[in-house]
């Protein structure tokens, strides 16, 4: 797994590359946290080229939420793939995120 | 290590989270004599082994390298079966906290078992705890390219 931050006006666009899984999911916690503590509120997680996230990878998107709305900010998700919708709806993470149908349509209103 | 036959597959890893990802896309290499839906075999099959595994390893193990976690897949007539378990003490199932309650949707762990009861056809743990079988459904199954080993 690889991931490429960018910046767009405000908002912090990370685009995951590879599966999030328990082996790797340290990197993009570390990765993510190192921008909130700089500052940043607004961020956008895109999971365009990503075809599985194991729980340990949920578990780590919903304390990066946790930490993103403690500082005033919001995580938004992006671009899904149909297992990835099911494995956030069978867990009720759907509820917890604001899931974009790609990282546009995420930006959009941000 | 790994052992296949034509009736099963053995595999024996060291607790290392880092290589769940290849044991399960070996696993799943070897089940093409499965007649599955793809869907199945790559997300309620491939969540359910790597939960197991993740659990095994994490838990049950304590992430101690020193200790194996052993892998048994079958094929049976109308099922895929997979067998894990770790040389940790064992834990009782049923103590496990819905994650999907509100007041647990927070939570960043728990929810691999859930996954798991989510996504197998049948799923049921020895007394001890420290063993995990997992059952899919599948039209036929055949048998495994024997011989192999890696």
């Amino acid at each position: 797994m690889s991931f490429q931050v960018s910046k767009i006006n405000d908002v912090t666009l990370i685009e995951v590359e590879g599966q999030l899984i328990v082996g790797n999911r340290h990197e993009l916690k570390q990765g993510v946290l190192d921008t909130v503590e700089g500052g940043d509120q607004k961020f956008v997680i895109d999971f365009a080229n990503t075809a599985y996230i194991d729980s340990s990878g949920l578990g780590v998107l919903v304390s990066l939420s946790k930490k993103i709305r403690e500082k005033g900010g919001e995580l938004r998700l992006s671009s899904l793939n149909e297992d990835l919708r099911t494995l956030f709806e069978l867990t009720k993470l759907d509820t917890l995120f604001r899931i974009a149908e790609d990282k546009e349509q995420a930006l959009e209103g941000f | 290590m790994s052992r296949v036959t034509r009736e099963n597959l053995v595999l024996e890893i060291s607790t290392d989270v880092r290589s769940i990802s290849s044991a399960v896309d070996y696993v799943l290499s070897r089940c093409s004599a499965c007649e599955v839906s793809a869907r199945k075999l790559n997300l309620n099959f491939r969540v359910g082994l790597t939960e197991a595994l993740a659990n095994a390893m994490m838990y049950g193990n304590a992430h101690d390298p020193s200790k194996n976690v052993v892998v048994e897949v079958m094929m049976g007539r109308d099922h895929l079966q997979a067998t894990v378990r770790d040389q940790g003490s064992g834990f009782d199932p049923a103590l496990v906290p819905d994650p999907t309650g509100p007041e647990n949707l927070e939570r960043s762990s728990g929810r691999g078992l859930f996954l798991m009861r989510e996504l197998l056809d049948d799923l049921w743990f020895n007394e001890r705890g420290n063993e995990v079988t997992l059952v899919l459904r599948t039209e036929s199954c055949g048998a495994f390219e024997g011989g192999a080993s890696a």
